[in-house]
C-alpha cells in the first residue's frame, strides 16, 4: 500500500461486514441545525431505507456516510460518524479513499458526458488504473451486474447521454460497482424515473444486498416496504422510529410515524 | 374590442421600432464593409500580402504587418491561456468563498473595463523599461496577454460553472480528486466555451492599436520579426499609418489592409461560433 492509502477505512481483504453508526450526530448549514443528534447503527449486508418528507434531514444524513455534505458552504458537523468503529470524519481520514468504499448513485442520472465504457471505466482511471483489458473486463462485469451489458454491449462508445432515463440510472450504479465498494448509498435513486425502469432498480438493488450495505433514501413509501429490510422514518431532523420495515409498516411506535405512512401528512 | 385593437397596435409599433433599431447597426456596417470593399479589393493580391513597406504606395505590401500581429496573436495566446485558465480554475473551482475572494472577482471585472492605453503604460514601464525588453513583439505580447487576461478569466469561469453540478457530484463519490475532477470531468466538458471566450478575446487583441503604440511599436519596419526580441508593427498600427498619409494611393492600401484585418477577426470569431455550437450539442 502506498503512503496515500494510509487513511484506509476498510480492508478488502477482510471480508468483514461493514457497519454505519452515528453518535450523536448534529449537522448545521451556517446557524440552521439539519440533523438535531441521531444516534443509529445500520446494519451490514441489508437494505435500509430512509423515509420522510421533504427537508426532514435524510439526504443530508445519507451524505454523511461519504462525506458529500463537506461541499456544501457552512456545512458544520458535531458527533461523529463510524465505519466499523472508525470515526470518518477525524483528520487522518483519506476521503477520496472512503469514497471508494462508500459508493454513492444519485437521485438524477448524472452519466458523465462520455461514452458507456468510460464512463464505467472512470473510476479505476482516476485510481491509476489503465490496462486496457482490466478495464474491458471490470466495464462488462459491472454493466452485466446491472442488467445493461445486453442492451449496450454495440455500443460502449457511444456517449451515455443517448441512453434513456433508466438506462442512465443503471449505468450510474454499474459506475459505483465497477470500483467495488462495500457500501452503496442512494439518495432517491428511482424519483426521475418510469415505472418500469424503477421495477427494475428495485429488482437490482434486491439482488445487490447479498454482497453490499445498502442505504436507501426514498419518497415512495411503497417502494421501502417492498425492498428494504430496515426502515427509518426521520421527522424535522430527528430520527422518529428505526426498526425492522415489517413492524415500522404494519405496528408503528410513534404516533407520528403512523400518521406519515398513512398519508395524514408529508 | 377596442382595447384589443389598440394593444395590437402597439404591439405593431413596437415590432416595427425593434426591426428598425436592429437595422441601423447593420445598415451602417454594410455601407461600411461595403465602401471599403469597393476601394480596396483591387488592391489585395498576392503580391501586396507579401510585400514589405514601401514609401511608393503601389509596391508597398501588409507583410511585415501582418508577420507581426500573427507573432503578436501566437506570443498573446501561449503567455494569456495557461494564465488565465489557472487562475479561473482556482477561483472557481479552489478558492473559499469569502470577502476576499469576492473583492478579487469584482477587480477582476473592473480590470476588463480599464481603458487599454492604460494596459499600454503598464507594459511601457514593467516590460519595455524594467524587464528590459524594449519595444519588441515579446513586450507587445505580454501587454496584450494582461489585456485580455480579465476577459480569458471570466469567460473560463463562466464555462466552468456551466457544467452541471451532478457531474462534479458523480465525479468526487466515485473517488475522484478536485484536480482529477477538474482535469478529467470540467475542462473536457467546458472546453468548447473556454476557447469560444478566448477566441473573442483574441480577436480583441488582434484590434489593439493603442497600447501597442505607447509601448513603442513603429509604424515602419522594414522586416517582418523573426524573433521575439524583434521590433514589430501590426495591422491596426499599419492602417492608421497609411491613412495618415497625404497620397491618395496609400488610402487605397489601407482599406485593403482594413479588408484583411476585418477577415482575420470574421475568421476567428466564425472559429468560435462553430466550437460553441459543436460544445453546447455534447452537453445536451
Amino acid at each position: 500500500m502506498s503512503k496515500k492509502e494510509k487513511g484506509i477505512v476498510i480492508d478488502k481483504s477482510i471480508k468483514r461486514k461493514h457497519k454505519l453508526e452515528t453518535k450523536g450526530v448534529k449537522v448545521f448549514y451556517d446557524d440552521f441545525m439539519a440533523i438535531k443528534g441521531i444516534d443509529m447503527t445500520i446494519k451490514a449486508n441489508k437494505v435500509t431505507a430512509f423515509i420522510g418528507p421533504s427537508g426532514c434531514g435524510k439526504s443530508t444524513f445519507l451524505r454523511l456516510f461519504n462525506r458529500m455534505n463537506d461541499y456544501v458552504d457552512g456545512f458544520r458537523l458535531e458527533g461523529e460518524v463510524r465505519i466499523d468503529g472508525e470515526n470518518i470524519y477525524k483528520k487522518k481520514i483519506n476521503v477520496e479513499q472512503l469514497r471508494k468504499q462508500v459508493g454513492m448513485v444519485f437521485q438524477k442520472p448524472n452519466p458523465f458526458p462520455k461514452s458507456i465504457f468510460e464512463n464505467v471505466a472512470y473510476g479505476l482511471r482516476i485510481q491509476g488504473i489503465n490496462d486496457k483489458r482490466y478495464l474491458s473486463e471490470k466495464v462488462e462485469d459491472s454493466l452485466k451486474q446491472v442488467a445493461l451489458w445486453d442492451e449496450v454491449k454495440d455500443d460502449l462508445n457511444k456517449s451515455a447521454i443517448a441512453l434513456s432515463g433508466g438506462q442512465q440510472q443503471r449505468l450510474c450504479i454499474a459506475r459505483t460497482l465497477a470500483v467495488e465498494p462495500s457500501i452503496i448509498l442512494m439518495d432517491e435513486p428511482t424519483s426521475a424515473l418510469d415505472p418500469l425502469s424503477t421495477a427494475k432498480i428495485e429488482e437490482l438493488i434486491y439482488e445487490l444486498k447479498e454482497k453490499y450495505s445498502i442505504v436507501i433514501v426514498t419518497h415512495n413509501m411503497q417502494q421501502a416496504g417492498r425492498i428494504s429490510d430496515y426502515t427509518a422514518f426521520f421527522y424535522l431532523g430527528e430520527l422518529i422510529e428505526y426498526d425492522r420495515t415489517k413492524k415500522l409498516f404494519t405496528n408503528p411506535e410513534k404516533q407520528q410515524t403512523e400518521n406519515y405512512i398513512t398519508g395524514r401528512f408529508g | 374590442m377596442n382595447n384589443i385593437r389598440k394593444n395590437r397596435l402597439k404591439d405593431q409599433i413596437f415590432r416595427g421600432w425593434g426591426i428598425a433599431c436592429t437595422l441601423l447597426g447593420l445598415v451602417l456596417l454594410a455601407i461600411f464593409i461595403g465602401s471599403i470593399l469597393i476601394d480596396g479589393l483591387q488592391r489585395i493580391d498576392w503580391d501586396f500580402i507579401t510585400s514589405l513597406p514601401s514609401r511608393n504606395a503601389e509596391n508597398a505590401g501588409i507583410y511585415t504587418a501582418l508577420m507581426g500581429s500573427i507573432w503578436i496573436l501566437v506570443l498573446t495566446t501561449i503567455i494569456s491561456l495557461p494564465l488565465g485558465i489557472a487562475a479561473a480554475i482556482y477561483l472557481e473551482e479552489y478558492s473559499k468563498k469569502n470577502r476576499f475572494s469576492s473583492i478579487l472577482e469584482v477587480n477582476i471585472s473592473n480590470l476588463a473595463g480599464v481603458p487599454s492605453i492604460i494596459y499600454g503604460l503598464l507594459g511601457l514601464e514593467i516590460f519595455v523599461r524594467i524587464l528590459e525588453m524594449g519595444a519588441s513583439v515579446l513586450a507587445g505580447s505580454f501587454t496584450l496577454a494582461l489585456l485580455i487576461l480579465p476577459i480569458v478569466i471570466v469567460s473560463t469561469r463562466e464555462s466552468i460553472k456551466a457544467v452541471p453540478k451532478s457531474i462534479r457530484d458523480a465525479s468526487y463519490a466515485l473517488g475522484a480528486s478536485k484536480w482529477q475532477t477538474v482535469s478529467m470531468q470540467l475542462l473536457p466538458a467546458s472546453f468548447g466555451g473556454i476557447l469560444t471566450g478566448v477566441i473573442l478575446a483574441l480577436s480583441r487583441a488582434v484590434g489593439e492599436t493603442a497600447p501597442l503604440i505607447v509601448i513603442g511599436a513603429l509604424a515602419y519596419v522594414p522586416f517582418a520579426p523573426s524573433s521575439p526580441m524583434d521590433e514589430f508593427t501590426v495591422m491596426p498600427i499599419q492602417i492608421f499609418n497609411w491613412i495618415s498619409r497625404p497620397q491618395a494611393g496609400f488610402e487605397v492600401n489601407a482599406a485593403a489592409a482594413i479588408i484583411m484585418l476585418l477577415l482575420i477577426t470574421f475568421i476567428m470569431n466564425g472559429i468560435a461560433v462553430y466550437f460553441r455550437n459543436k460544445w453546447q450539442k455534447k452537453l445536451k
